[in-house]
């Protein structure tokens, strides 16, 4: 399908016929920016897209598989659902944001507020992985899910220069390939000790990112890596003092009844 | 820090704020006010064989009162005479008590009991005299029917055919310019929620979800629903989007301006956790800001993915509190795309809020719409939105006034609350509201049932639509569109002049 000169909604337009025909593979070619790819399409078609989509690609998507042959923009898998997105490059910011299932996978780097307030829900877990790095805002208010960095980009002794991580988090695991300081954390987020069970999701994760994008899964996987999980489940339970004496928990009687 | 906890371990200062009296001679010990009271105030004395109360645990519910059988108890403020002060009041010294023993954030429920000046109580509506008749609306048609949607900017009719030629984007007709403000499932019972989504479809028109997801038991009142989409993304999945007949962002709240919502963990049951599709248990945090809107163009993005999302088969509303810049916000609103704006007046009421911000964030509704109308016509774009206001309407002639100001519908919460049983106690957030209210507790819940529920709102709408009629027809107009934004229809009272021109109205006598 040739999407140059296509303004987004007659382009989204013929995606949906398309799926609806049955489509099981659609090649986008000369895409500019258009947004909303793959918004309201509910099947597991296969999308490739040459060219660079817009902003908000696959947000609120239930279903197909988005491949970008190239960088993506801000909003990618905005309120995703279920589905995947594999991008060639590097993704823009808020990469993510409250989805609550489906996968993706950025070869390269990733922009601002990552992963924000991403939820899971049952066996809804969404899962983003990231080759390179991250700006700042990383997995804020993230209530579930899965964020990986593996930062392949970063030189000798280079770190993750994010701050701000995990601000408000209060679900969800971040694994950091690499190291982060304390000043970079977020105060509900702390550092816990990797298990076998990390390993064997890493790997699994990993596996798949070399699939996609290459490299050396093996190489990837020696680490160290640094998980982060909230402290607390509710980290404001303490914020408030209710207006109503009644209220709050009650005044015990003594003695009778 | 908490300093000090009153929990029976410590004194505490506060006084009790109410004082159950209850008369033993009419009392028969049937037990019913201990059953009623979810706050844990009534109990039966085993030593006396007979009720005694835990007066400080009182929130004057009103509950026991009702389910009496022998009127034998009454409620009252309890009278502390502190020693007279304008300034330093009694709640003022209660909420510094509270806080210098809990070392939290006051919160509250319900909307600002403040003494805003309500411009409503100042304005008049007109009638016909001898010159222009009025029309009587048990003999006459009089329509209430509203349209909300996008209009186009002109119409263009074939003149042969006498078909319309300009396509219209997605219209959602009500019967009657009343709708049922957001109110999530976790806020209020999932039976209350029923009860909402049943009302609007026996009334003939809408509810909203709040932002709290929608139970799939509901999915089959979509259309009369409107599905919000706030920060939190709680609920939000494709299913959910589609089976709304409007889809409403949630930008701010009248009762809490430019703050986000929380609905604290022990609230969020099984079934919550369900609708909102999150972990049982999980505080449910919707932070102020939507992290993908940090502008005008922002806002515009989303609303397009929404009407991506569902096929442009619906349309998009955006709902911001009243503030300072209204206009000027409504304005930008409009021009990013959206088909409906829904603006919430200080006095919009809500399940929890601190304290300070409800009763000090915000203006009252009367001004802003009256500003966002005038600024919307002035520029030309007033056909391209419809306006929804909420934000403590108690009346039918509140509604009227509103649409004469330019309103196209109300919202109302608090009234449907009311409704239904609710007195205003002011204790949601706490979720023991003994009204089954509310509340997620399962036995409090089945205190409302929501075919009985339902029918109590759908009379209160009701008799307001017959109530508007009337006053229509007091002022010789039989539809509703005749009167939408006709200031000539209203005189104000009591206003000054500065007051009298951002409302855009006369004073009575001019
Ligand atoms: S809290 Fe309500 S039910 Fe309990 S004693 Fe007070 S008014 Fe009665
Ligand atoms: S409900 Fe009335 S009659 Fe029954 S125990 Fe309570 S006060 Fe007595
Ligand atoms: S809903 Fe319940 S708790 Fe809230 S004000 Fe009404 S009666 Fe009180």
């Amino acid at each position: 399908m040739d999407a140059a000169g296509l303004h987004y909604k007659e382009l989204n337009a013929r995606l949906r016929n398309a799926v609806a025909a049955g489509a099981q593979r659609i090649e986008l070619v000369n895409v500019h920016g258009q947004r909303y790819i793959g918004t309201d399409l509910d099947s597991t078609v296969d999308i490739h897209i040459h060219g660079t989509p817009g902003n908000d690609l696959g947000a609120f998507m239930d279903g197909p598989r988005i491949t970008v042959h190239a960088h993506a923009q801000d909003g990618c898998g905005n309120t995703m659902n279920q589905g995947e997105i594999v991008i060639h490059g590097h993704a823009g910011d808020i990469l993510g944001l409250s989805a609550r299932g489906g996968r993706i996978f950025v070869r390269d780097s990733v922009g601002y507020r990552t992963g924000i307030h991403m939820k899971q829900y049952q066996d809804a877990r969404p899962v983003v992985v990231v080759g390179g790095t991250a700006q700042d805002f990383l997995g804020e208010y993230m209530a579930g899910g899965v964020l990986v960095l593996l930062g392949l980009t970063l030189g000798a002794g280079e770190t993750h220069r994010s701050r701000f991580i995990g601000t408000g988090m209060h679900g969800g695991v971040i694994y950091l390939r690499g190291s982060v300081e304390d000043h970079q954390l977020g105060k509900e987020v702390g550092v816990a000790k990797m298990g076998a069970e990390d390993t064997a999701l890493l790997s699994e994760l990993v596996g798949q990112y070399v699939a996609y994008f290459g490299g050396d899964a093996d190489a990837i996987l020696s680490g160290p890596f640094t998980k982060l999980v909230p402290l607390y489940l509710r980290p404001y339970g303490n914020l408030y003092a209710p207006t109503h004496r009644g209220a709050q928990g009650v005044v015990r009687r003594i003695g009778r009844g | 820090m908490i300093v000090t906890s009153h929990n029976g371990h410590t004194k505490s200062y506060l006084k009790p704020r109410f004082r159950v009296d209850i008369v033993d001679e009419r009392c028969i010990r049937c037990g019913c006010c201990v059953e009623q009271c979810s706050f844990d105030s009534m109990y039966f004395d085993t030593q006396y064989q007979r009720i005694g109360s835990t007066d400080e645990n009182c929130v004057a519910c009103h509950r026991c009162v009702v389910f009496c059988p022998t009127q034998a108890i009454t409620i009252h403020q309890m009278s502390i005479e502190y020693k007279h002060n304008d300034h330093w009041r009694p709640d003022v010294i209660e909420d510094i008590t509270r806080q210098s023993e809990t070392g939290g954030v006051l919160i509250t429920g319900m909307g600002s009991d403040k003494p805003w000046t309500c411009y409503w109580d100042k304005l008049c509506l007109n009638a016909s005299q001898v010159t222009n008749p009025s029309i009587d609306p048990l003999r006459e048609p009089m329509e209430l029917r509203t349209f909300l949607g996008r209009k186009p900017d002109r119409l263009e009719i074939d003149p042969r055919t006498m078909e319309m030629k300009t396509t219209m984007g997605p219209q959602v007709r009500i019967e009657t310019p009343i709708m049922f403000s957001a109110m999530s499932y976790g806020a209020v019972s999932l039976n209350v929620h029923e009860a909402l989504a049943r009302a609007a479809s026996l009334a003939g028109t809408l509810y909203n979800t709040g932002e709290g997801g929608l139970h799939p038991k509901l999915f089959k009142y979509g259309p009369h629903t409107i599905v919000q989409v706030a920060s939190g993304r709680f609920g939000v999945h494709p299913a959910y989007l589609d089976v709304g007949r409007i889809v409403e962002i949630k930008i701010g709240q009248g009762a809490k301006p430019g703050i986000g919502g929380h609905l604290p963990g022990e609230k969020v049951s099984a079934t919550v956790a369900t609708t909102r599709m999150i972990p049982q248990g999980t505080d449910a945090l919707s932070p102020a800001p939507q992290h993908d809107i940090y502008s005008i163009e922002d806002l515009s993005q989303l609303i397009h993915a929404l009407k991506e999302a569902t096929n442009y088969t619906k349309p998009i509303s955006v709902k911001i509190a009243a503030v300072h810049n209204s206009a000027a916000i409504a304005s930008g609103i409009a021009r990013a795309g959206a088909d409906m704006i829904a603006i919430d007046g200080i006095r919009g009421s809500t399940g929890a809020a601190p304290k300070s911000i409800r009763d000090n964030v915000g203006i009252p509704i009367e001004m802003a719409l009256a500003s966002v109308d005038a600024r919307l016509r002035a520029e030309g774009i007033r056909n391209q939105v419809s306006l929804v206001v909420a934000g403590g309407f108690r009346t039918s002639a509140d509604v009227v006034k509103a649409i004469a100001l330019g309103a196209d519908a109300v919202y109302i919460g608090t009234a449907a609350l009311i409704s239904i049983g609710c007195t205003v106690c002011q204790a949601c957030y706490t979720g023991r509201c003994a009204w089954g209210i509310t509340t997620t507790d399962d036995k409090l819940t089945k205190r409302q049932n929501p075919e009985i529920a339902a029918e109590r709102m759908a009379n209160l709408l009701h008799s307001w639509s017959h109530e508007i009629k009337e006053m229509l027809g007091a002022m010789g107009i039989n539809s509703i569109e005749s009167l939408r934004g006709n200031r000539l229809h209203l005189r104000g009272v009591g206003l000054t002049r500065a007051e009298a021109d951002i409302l855009g109205v006369r004073l009575a006598g001019e």
